[in-house]
């Protein structure tokens, strides 16, 4: 177990170096740079700022240099915000990003594993054909159509009654929490029901429950101990990709409701070319969805005792 | 076989069948005709609905734990405005990227730094321009002397000395501090040998006779020095703080001291930024708010509407595609020109076909800006383009577009075609190779882009190629010459018309299609020196006459936005240069 983990911990590493270079490269290859300003700036004004953010030095150097600072944990100054640095950036906004998607997280694996038990259980009959027809509805479409009709249910929710039941936008109080934590993981939740229900159904047909109800065991231990143990295998091997579609996929509903997560950093540095948000933002998302790839990985082995880590 | 839960072991049973949803009952019910299924349904169900009652309470209590972790990021629910308080509330688009006077560059900074600074002048409501920390002053063909009031006073306190500003000035202006702006401190003398490091800073010609006279020596007569003064670049810094801060001026509300109406007391990045009245501000009776709450930052134009309609902010700009939700609540529409002026850029270099007259004399024939904004565009506020001069700039005595009319454009599909021939002979091409038409990555621009695509196809045969770039890459192809025709815009800085006018001098590296014109550049060097009003107004309008006759640019619109407010909320300002939207002379009513 432990070797184990220390392999996946350094395949981890070499990961993360690897979108560190390949980013790097793809960044400094596409035109434009983050001192490409709408009113041009003339030849000696470029200098400066070239000479001022290390720009003027050949790409191999500022390669290195990055990787060095990098490795002291320091990403920088951000081009577009002059006065912050990329640390400070991340600091004060993965908080907000992890709030949200913790929570959305939760309630699209809870709701995707009782809902997808609820199918499983009513199989062709009305629950399990509603559930699924919105199921199909919250796989197909985008979270910003979810997120845009979400908000506007809420002002006119409001409006009915007349006085302000969830706010519409903004954050800072659990109620703020409530529509974007939904809307969010609405997708994820939709994923996880389907797959539930057939990983359920599938487990109903096997032998070890079928020797369970004959041996006369009450259908409650039946239901919780075997079937849903192990139908929930194949939902928490999905869990870690989830996690990855729901932190980075944050950027348009904390766009829409007005949060001020790193969704929104991360998505705008790259529309206005700011290298050291480019980079610290990728670096940390990638380094924090290799480790909870692992860290799922490893759960599975506690959940699931037929699974050896080695 | 002993279950541990209280269940009789021995219930009759059938045999579990394939399916599963058949199985054991789990007590010996009363007997209802119904089948094994449903009474493992029923068990089954409630389980899972008691399961699902505590997924609920977990879900609800993680809430609680995270917002209590995380209360310190909090943001305000208040009504969009409070008469008590006298607290208005409104959206910001982004976050301010640079509140450093010496470096902000964008229009977001420029509206919190209108707020919380004041420069030696300023626009008024009717945007002229009147005395700001200045009480009076005199400008000549060879130096401005600024008289500072006495009243004027930092956030803190201290008197507002002309110092501060001949220290912000010299720090926009100092290479190490690589503003993009200093080239608008370029008419004090030496201030772009300074900028590019031939001479020291000491050398600019800024002097200080005492603490509340400004002495400006001028490179070269500027006839609108004065209203350069209330652009952020020309704020003052007091120099102990900026020195304290270490680098981080401007980079929270404690790293800024203020010397305008008001002060921002709670700034949460990418969240909230509140300013509250200036206690030291001179001019108190000038304003009748107490605070401005910009409680949430968000671009998205639809998240704006919503918090409008739910009553949460005072203001909010509208698309073409919530205009009609606002006309069927019958909001009172609000309507001003923003000052920008967009046009289709074309590239001069002599290796690109656009180098040639009569293809673009062919392009402009078939170019109708009344149809793009009356059919393509439908926002209203938006003019149909017919000069890079907007409607609103001033001229000798009233607007400058009535004292001197644009030329008229023309639309003619047989004179475009003869022109289009011509320019094939000169060309030498029987087929017109197909023109790169560089564009944003958005809808507006697409909507754009694909409308002219159709237009030249249809009415001159031409083939369009459209090249999509997001912001930078755009800018990036437009300054290598790598494209035949952009969308391109031009926001002014100041309001007189040099802001627009030498955009297209040879020397002008924003003239990014390298349109060369000696004639033209004549006409700019006038208007930068003369002194007199009547010839630098007819400077422009030659200007204006070559830019048409060369056919330099295809007009397409003077930018317009609509907006609703709150109709409580009077006095709000909006403008095409300077502070916008101005909320210092605004009030609530009842």
């Amino acid at each position: 177990m432990l070797r184990y983990t220390v392999k996946r911990l350094i395949q981890g590493v070499i990961t993360v170096w690897f979108i560190a270079t390949a980013t790097f490269l793809a960044m400094h290859s596409i035109p434009g740079d983050p001192l490409t300003s709408d009113k041009a700036v003339s030849e000696e004004i470029r200098k400066n700022l070239e000479a001022k953010y290390g720009l003027d030095k050949p790409l191999g150097e500022q390669y290195v240099i990055y990787l060095a600072n990098m490795l002291q944990g320091d990403f920088g100054i951000s081009f577009s915000q002059e006065n912050r640095s990329v640390n400070d950036i991340i600091r004060e906004h993965f908080p907000v990003s992890a709030t949200l998607g913790i929570l959305a997280i939760a309630f699209a694996g809870l709701g995707g594993i009782l809902f997808g038990a609820l199918t499983a259980l009513y199989r062709n009959r009305l629950p399990d054909i509603a559930i699924m027809f919105l199921v199909i509805l919250g796989i197909s479409v985008p979270s910003f159509v979810f997120a845009a009709l979400g908000q506007l249910a809420l002002v006119n929710l409001n409006d009915l009654f007349g006085t302000s039941v969830l706010p519409v936008a903004g954050w800072g109080t659990v109620l703020h929490m409530v529509a974007p934590s939904l809307v969010l993981g609405l997708g994820t939740m939709a994923f996880l029901t389907r797959l539930m229900r057939s990983s359920m159904l599938e487990i109903v047909n096997s032998d070890y429950v079928r020797t369970a109800n004959s041996k006369g065991l009450p259908p409650t231990r039946i239901f919780l101990k075997h079937q849903l143990r192990n139908a929930i295998l194949p939902v928490i091997t999905v869990l870690g990709p989830s996690i990855a579609a729901i932190t980075t996929g944050g950027f348009v509903v904390e766009l829409v409701f007005a949060i001020p997560g790193l969704g929104r950093y991360f998505v705008e540095a790259v529309q206005q070319s700011d290298y050291t948000v480019i980079m610290g933002t990728t670096v940390f998302y990638g380094a924090f969805l290799v480790f909870m790839v692992i860290v799922v990985d490893l759960l599975y082995g506690l959940v699931d005792p037929r699974v050896r880590l080695e | 076989m002993i279950s541990g839960r209280g269940h009789t072991p021995f219930a009759p049973r059938p045999l579990a069948a394939a399916g599963g949803t058949d199985t054991a009952a789990a007590k010996p019910q009363p007997a209802p005709p119904s089948s094994g299924a449903d009474i493992f349904n029923k068990t089954a169900g409630r389980d899972l609905l008691l399961l699902g009652l505590a997924a609920i309470a977990g879900f609800v209590l993680l809430m609680a734990v995270l917002a209590w972790a995380s209360e310190a990021t909090g943001g305000a629910s208040n009504d969009a405005l409070d008469p008590v308080t006298g607290t208005v509330t409104v959206a910001l688009s982004t976050e301010p990227p640079q509140l450093d006077s010496t470096r902000a560059t964008d229009m977001v900074s420029g509206q919190v730094l209108g707020h919380t600074m004041e420069g030696l002048l300023r626009y008024d409501q009717f945007n002229r321009i009147v005395p700001g920390v200045a009480e009076r002053w005199e400008i000549d063909s060879e130096r401005a002397v600024f008289h500072l009031r006495a009243d004027a006073r930092w956030s803190e306190g201290s008197p507002v000395t002309a110092h501060d500003f001949a220290f912000a000035w010299r720090t926009a202006l100092d290479p190490a501090t690589a503003s993009e702006y200093a080239f608008i401190l370029y008419s004090i003398k030496n201030a772009r040998a300074a900028n590019i490091g031939e001479l020291p800073l000491d050398a600019v010609g800024i002097r200080i006779p005492d603490d509340r006279t400004l002495v400006v020596e001028l490179e070269r007569p500027t006839a609108y020095f004065d209203k350069l003064m209330a652009f952020p670049t020309f704020f003052p810094i007091k120099e102990s703080f900026y020195q304290a801060t270490d680098g981080r001026y401007g980079a929270d509300a404690e790293e800024l001291l203020y010397n305008g109406p008001f002060a921002i007391t709670r700034w949460v990045h990418g969240a909230s930024l509140r300013m509250e009245r200036n206690p030291h501000y001179w001019d108190q009776d000038r304003i009748r708010i107490q605070a401005i709450d910009h409680a949430y930052i968000t671009s998205d134009i639809n998240a704006v509407i919503n918090l409008y309609k739910d009553g949460k902010i005072a203001m909010a700009g509208l698309s073409a595609e919530t205009l009609e939700d606002a006309l069927d609540r019958r909001w009172n529409l609000h309507r001003f020109v923003d000052g920008s002026v967009f046009y289709i850029g074309l590239n001069h270099r002599p290796e690109r076909v656009t180098s040639n007259l009569n293809l673009r004399k062919a392009m402009q024939l078939v170019t109708d800006s009344a149809e793009l904004v009356y059919k393509v565009i439908k926002l209203p506020g938006n003019l149909p383009g017919e000069s890079l001069f907007p409607v609103w700039l001033k001229g000798v005595n009233g607007y400058f577009r009535q004292e001197y009319p644009a030329p008229r454009p023309v639309i003619d599909i047989d004179r475009a075609r003869e022109h289009l021939a011509r320019a094939k002979e000169e060309l030498g091409y029987d087929e017109m190779p197909p023109l790169i038409f560089l564009t944003g990555d958005n809808p507006a621009s697409n909507k754009q882009s694909e409308y002219f695509q159709e237009v030249y196809k249809s009415r001159l045969g031409l083939e369009v190629k459209i090249d999509r770039q997001i912001f930078k890459q755009r800018l990036a192809k437009m300054t290598a010459g790598d494209y035949d025709m952009v969308l391109a815009g031009w926001g002014p800085d100041y309001a007189d018309p040099l802001t627009f006018g030498d955009l297209f001098a040879s020397w002008n590296q924003n003239n990014r299609g390298r349109y060369a014109n000696p004639v033209l550049d004549e006409w700019v060097a006038v208007a930068q020196s003369s002194l007199d009003p009547e010839e630098r107004m007819q400077a422009f309008a030659a200007i204006q006459r070559i830019l048409h006759d060369d056919v330099v640019i295809l007009m397409n619109y003077e930018r317009g936005s609509v907006y609703v407010r709150d109709p409580r909320l009077q006095g709000v300002v909006r403008r095409a240069v300077g502070t916008d939207p101005d909320f210092t002379n605004a009030w609530i009513e009842g």
